[in-house]
């Protein structure tokens, strides 16, 4: 058991710089890439989104959830179809198709919720396996079989069209911006707490008061909630989709997003990029590309099981005011 | 009226009557104990009365309600906290946090006002904090608050299960071996906390080996023994009653 020291300030100054330097890199990234990385810069911010949606689930609540590019996939089909069909401009589909997401989450999880760990693993694996199939068979005739759907319109943010990859570099990443405060103010608060005392032991938790069944399911649903709206900027950027797109690899890449950050948002901000960016850079060495990142993965796992940076403890200071710890302890006992 | 009641309360797994028929009542405000040879089913008794068991037969009335099949989380919301006999705290959270715990059915806030930090969740949170820091205090942790549990003393986790149950506002607190595995020195110091939480109108029901502990702060003694019921009373009368020497000559090495 990795007991994290608590006398960690001068850790938590590096990370609040590493914070700032972060935020300055994507803010100044798009001035100095081409049209092409920009695009990679999107698909980073798409999947940093979507980790940090899966995080909630993986990082957050220990999880096992292995098929979240099916709640992606539900909430980019909802959009493509309610925007084909009915004309419905995308970003007002935003929320329905994070509601989309949400309800197909709800049905399904919660009939497996209460399995542990790799049980519940496959039958996550079942899930995005299932959802790709009946996009592929065209269920209802509304999918489009394996040829998908196009024509998606773009988006339109108070009368500004978005269609240029600059456009939705913003979009996305003022979405993930909007997301990590969100799910920090999650993180601090008993819901985050809950979470993780469920992540810990989740028999503790249920005899401490905690509606294990209930904060499971309920962050499983919020993690969908927010795949899928992360699934309408991928229609709209793409303004086709298809299976394809939400197939089980799709699954293992964000899943080892959050593993390979070690639950912090920083850390999966990190990942996302190592994960995504890295293998473009590594482009000219296509070959070896698999070679270096499973040589990467192994050596991880030798020095940094726990991922690259796990989450900080929190801090209660501010809350606790100027009492000193233990100020009238002596007292009582005297 | 008693607090707790159990009624011809049977557990049985597979063939294994764990436990049989066992009756007992623990009246506000007192201290009982639950004592039997190991594998006389004490934490079965136990988690039948939080919730972790379903008893087969018979019931658990709590307050004047039938709370027999009732989730373990409800049963805290409804006023029953106990810690576990092998410690179950939260290791690599800090005290407090493993303190906020026992505290979180007793907050409101809910995933909106919490992703918001809205001034009513704030405001919340804040007393929380305060009042964990107080029974943080109450069990003398309060100088560990921002220690990760799993680094403090073996008896001091003993005690922050004991803060964290105490967080949730208890009616009725079990305590499944608080003195295991503590030397004398803290074993004593847990009998001056046993009896501050008396104190405070909080009920105890505990199970413990430690024969002078139970002897010393229990008005009332239950004892168990192959999942029966073999004698209850005042600590006197149950230490005399032959049934119960019979049972302890029968295990080795119980002090009485």
């Amino acid at each position: 058991m990795i007991v994290p020291s608590f006398s960690a300030r001068g850790r938590r100054g590096r990370r609040l710089v590493s914070c700032l330097l972060l935020g300055a890199v994507i803010c100044l990234l798009p001035f100095f890439c081409n049209a092409y990385w920009l695009d990679v810069c999107v698909s980073i911010g798409l999947y940093a989104l979507l980790a940090l949606s899966l995080n909630l689930i993986l990082g957050q609540a220990g999880i096992f959830h292995m098929g979240h590019a099916a709640f992606f996939g539900v909430g980019a089909y909802a959009t493509a179809i309610l925007n084909t069909m009915f004309h419905i401009p995308v970003l007002w589909l935003m929320p329905v198709s994070g509601a989309a997401a949400a309800l197909f989450a709800l049905v399904v999880a919660r009939p497996i919720i209460h399995l542990r760990g790799d049980y519940l693993l496959i039958v996550t694996i079942g899930i995005v396996e299932i959802v790709r199939i009946a996009l592929l068979n065209d269920v209802g005739g509304i999918t489009g079989g394996s040829n998908g759907i196009f024509g998606i319109s773009r988006p339109q943010l108070f009368g500004f069209r978005i269609y240029k990859s600059l456009h939705f570099y913003w979009l996305v990443w003022g979405m993930v911006g909007v997301t990590l405060l969100l799910f920090y103010g999650l993180w601090h608060s008993r819901v985050g707490r809950a979470l993780n005392y469920i992540k810990a032991d989740d028999v503790a938790a249920e005899g401490c008061g905690v509606n294990v069944s209930l904060y499971k399911l309920t962050a499983f649903v919020l993690g969908a909630f927010w795949a899928g709206m992360a699934g309408t900027i991928y229609a709209a950027k793409m303004s086709t989709i298809a299976p394809e797109s939400f197939n089980f690899m799709e699954s293992v890449i964000i899943f080892a997003v959050v593993i390979l950050s070690g639950g912090s948002q920083l850390g999966v901000l990190i990942s996302a990029f190592l994960f995504i960016g890295l293998p473009e850079l590594l482009r000219e060495f296509s070959d070896a590309r698999m070679l270096i990142f499973g040589l990467a993965m192994m050596l991880m796992m030798i020095w940094r099981p726990q991922g690259l940076l796990p989450c900080l403890p929190r801090v209660y200071a501010r809350l606790r005011g100027a009492v000193a710890p233990g100020a009238n302890v002596e007292e009582r006992r005297a | 009226m008693s607090l707790l009641e159990l009624r011809d309360v049977t557990k049985i797994f597979g063939g294994l009557i764990a436990v049989n028929e066992v009756s007992f009542t623990v009246e506000p405000q007192s201290v009982v104990g639950l004592i039997g040879p190991n594998g006389a089913g004490k934490t079965t008794v136990f988690n039948c009365i939080t919730g972790n068991y379903r008893p087969e037969r018979g019931s658990v009335i709590f307050d004047g309600r039938n709370v027999t099949g009732v989730a373990p989380h409800r049963l805290v919301e409804r006023g029953i906290a106990r810690t576990f006999q092998s410690i179950r705290l939260f290791s690599t959270l800090s005290a407090l946090e493993n303190t906020l715990a026992g505290r979180h059915c007793r907050l409101r806030s809910g995933w909106l006002a919490s992703m918001l930090h809205l001034p009513s969740q704030r405001r919340e949170e804040r007393e929380a904090v305060r009042r964990c820091m107080q029974e943080l205090e109450f069990v003398g942790l309060a100088d560990h608050a921002e220690e990760a549990a799993g680094s403090l003393s073996y008896g001091n986790q003993r005690l922050l299960e004991i803060a964290r149950a105490l967080a949730s506002d208890p009616r009725l607190l079990i305590l499944d071996e608080p003195a295991g595995g503590m030397n004398d020195q803290e074993t004593v110091a847990l009998v001056d906390t046993i009896n501050a939480i008396r104190e405070r109108g909080v009920t105890v029901l505990l199970i413990e080996h430690d024969m002078r502990l139970v002897m010393r702060i229990c008005e009332k003694l239950v004892v168990l023994e192959n999942g029966c019921l073999i004698a209850q009373g005042a600590p006197e009368v149950v230490r005399s009653h032959p049934a119960v020497i019979e049972a302890y000559l029968g295990a080795e090495d119980e002090a009485w």
